[in-house]
């Protein structure tokens, strides 16, 4: 029998029995749809804070105080306990290295404002001026922390848009003096609304230069340091340097931990990623499911057909002749169920892309490779015992069958 | 050479402990052209006989010569060639796939053996016409009445132009009339040389042939070549 004949014969025996068809194509297609639909889910999840990443700043490299626990334990270190504070002097030493473009380091505390008559819980960040084009963002009105001094800052505040939305409304803010703790200072400006970041959300922050923010907590170490390196081949380059003047500075030990934008990038990345993935195989389940049920629709159409396959057999079909056609069939429905499946959860990631915005939900290449590869599959392997029982049946006994 | 040559032939079943000698030691030998009728009651063992001729069924015993070659070492797949060229079936529930028209009935065992749409095409209409049904080609079984259904049937089982054709009471479900067309649409055939072999409960078609096999308890009671015509009962 031809193979163009064998695809026609099992296209007619599918659409000739509807509702079994359309059970198991549903079937199919719900399973390849979750695939696609929580992969979409997953992957929109990585692709989100992936940009919520990049949107820190680009060629940006972290300084924090302390030893990170990758570093390995070691006695000397256990020795010496306590790292140095990491202060704005060691901050500014940066800024005199050859790969560095900008430098700003970063204090961060609770605290309360008061102005217009209300009062508000804010973290207040002490930085300089050059934190506003590391982190790439906008003002609103005014200026953001002028350029000065990094020990000796203005009694000056930058607030975020949430704040100057709550405390002033829509009366301007820039030129008013609030009280912050228990220094009084000048706004002079309000940054734009960037929306929800990772970590700190921007909008509620108050930002002070950076030694009015430790005089207030009355502490000298920083939170971090922000380094923005003159390119991104110059990340490591600036790395290094980093590591080096602080050790240097710190009597050479090594009690700060430097992280690159890409390093932490990747960790999520990689957690999101695996994420994805146990949630597409998860999703796979209803896969196997489904090719469980294409089975049985194909059990039953064997049994449904006994007569039909002995005829087959009188008319002089061979055994691997009736499989073929059984199994295209298996094959059929699972491709068509896969196919209708995969519109589905294109039509749910849209659906999701719609609601949310913000969330890319796509589904990722892979996925969509594996789960109609899997629907294919499973179809196929489930459709083989039926298949090979139908070829197997005995003519007389499936004649006598009507 | 005889067209068909059975020799010793035994077909045993085994139901439970009791065990069924549905052919017993059966030598028969059946010429090209012939038009024989199996009969005998219910049970004797004709459709397992004619089951056997078509090459559905295998005997536990004895040899089968097709044409002068043993069809009975073949392996499956042979066989299935023997079948799909050699022989047609006719059967009393005229085993139409429901969902197929007519035309495509009558092509399926063309399709089966591989043989190109277009040609397929060219000699369905051509049987469908010789048959009188080039109005129903694409009328599906139950748009059909049971004589056209065979008449479907027929032409399918023709339309590879086999050696011989196998009916099993191929006018049990019809009423007299239409039985009676059925009968000579497959005489029509066998004067035009095809060999046909008819199982039938009916004395009076039975009688029509130019032969009779008289089976009983699986075995071969009467032979009208051998021992003359039937005795009058
Ligand atoms: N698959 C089987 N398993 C067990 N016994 C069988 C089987 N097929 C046939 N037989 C037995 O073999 C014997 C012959 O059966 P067969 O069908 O050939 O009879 P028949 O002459 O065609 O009868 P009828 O006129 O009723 O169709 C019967 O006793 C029947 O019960
Ligand atoms: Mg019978």
């Amino acid at each position: 029998m031809r193979s163009a004949d064998i695809l026609r014969f099992a296209r007619d025996a599918a659409t000739g029995y509807p509702l079994r068809t359309s059970l198991s194509v549903l079937a199919m297609a719900i399973g390849v749809a979750a695939v696609v639909v929580l992969t979409a889910l997953g992957d929109g999840a990585r692709r989100y804070v992936v940009e919520q990443f990049s949107a820190l700043g680009s060629n940006l490299v972290i300084v924090l105080p302390g030893r990170s626990a990758t570093g390995g334990f070691s006695p000397a270190n256990a020795v010496t306990t306590t790292p140095r504070d990491l202060t704005v002097d060691d901050a500014f030493a940066l800024t005199r290295q050859p790969s560095v473009r900008r430098v700003a380091p970063l204090a961060v505390g609770n605290s309360e404002i008061n102005a217009n008559g209300r009062l508000r819980e804010v973290v207040v960040a002490g930085t300089t001026s050059t934190y506003l084009d590391i982190r790439s963002f906008n003002m609103a009105q005014g200026a953001f922390l002028p350029e000065a001094d990094w020990n000796r800052g203005a009694p000056v505040a930058v607030i975020g848009s949430k704040i100057k939305q709550e405390i002033f409304g829509a009366a301007p803010a820039v030129g008013e003096l609030v009280r912050l703790g228990d220094r009084r200072l000048r706004i002079v400006g309000v940054l734009k609304s960037v929306g929800q970041g990772l970590g700190m959300n921007t909008d509620e922050v108050v930002f002070v230069p950076v030694s009015v923010a430790q005089n207030m907590f009355n502490s000298n170490t920083l939170f971090r340091v922000l380094i923005e390196a003159r390119s991104r081949g110059e990340i490591e380059a600036v790395k290094q340097e980093a590591a080096a003047v602080l050790k240097a500075r710190h009597g050479g030990e090594e009690d700060i931990t430097v992280i690159t934008q890409d390093a932490v990038l990747a960790t999520f990345d990689k957690l999101l990623r695996a994420l994805t993935a146990a949630v597409a195989g998860i999703a796979a389940i209803s896969l196997a499911v489904a090719g469980i049920l294409v089975m049985n629709v194909m059990l039953v159409a064997v049994t449904q057909r006994t007569g039909e396959i002995g005829l087959l057999k009188a008319l002089g079909a061979r055994g691997a002749t009736i499989r073929n056609a059984f199994m295209a069939e298996a094959a059929m429905l699972s491709l068509v169920g896969a196919f209708t499946g995969y519109g589905l959860g294109l039509l749910g990631a849209f659906v999701l892309r719609r609601m949310y915005p913000v969330f890319p939900a796509y589904p990722p290449d892979w996925a969509v490779i594996a789960a109609l590869g899997t629907a294919l599959g499973t179809g196929l392997l489930f459709g083989i015992m039926p298949a090979r029982r139908a070829a197997r049946l005995d003519p007389v006994q499936a004649l006598m069958k009507h | 050479m005889s067209l068909i040559r059975l020799a010793g032939i035994e077909r045993v079943f085994h139901l439970g402990d009791s065990t069924v000698h549905a052919l017993n030691r059966l030598d028969v030998a059946i010429e090209s052209g012939e038009y024989v009728a199996i009969m005998g009651p219910s049970g004797s063992g004709k459709s397992t006989l004619l089951n056997l001729l078509g090459l559905l069924d295998r005997p536990d015993a004895g040899s089968y010569h097709l044409e002068g070659r043993d069809v009975t070492t073949l392996s499956p797949d042979e066989q299935a060639a023997v079948r799909s060229r050699r022989i047609g079936f006719v059967f009393q529930s005229f085993h139409l796939v429901p969902r197929l028209t007519a035309a495509e009935n009558v092509a399926l065992p063309m399709m089966l053996a591989g043989i190109p749409a277009a040609e397929r095409t060219q000699r369905v209409a051509q049987a469908l016409k010789d048959f009188g049904l080039d109005r129903r080609a694409d009328h599906r079984p139950d748009q059909l009445s049971g004589g056209q259904r065979q008449r479907v049937a027929i032409a399918r089982a023709t339309i590879m132009q086999p050696a011989v054709l196998l009916a099993d009471e191929p006018t049990g479900n019809l009423d007299r009339a239409t039985g009676d067309d059925v009968i000579n649409l497959l005489e029509a055939l066998n004067q035009r040389g095809m060999t046909l072999i008819v199982v039938t409960h009916d004395q009076k078609i039975g009688s029509r042939a130019r032969r009779q096999l008289m089976m009983e308890d699986g075995e071969l009671r009467h032979d009208s070549l051998r021992d003359g015509a039937l005795p009058a009962a």
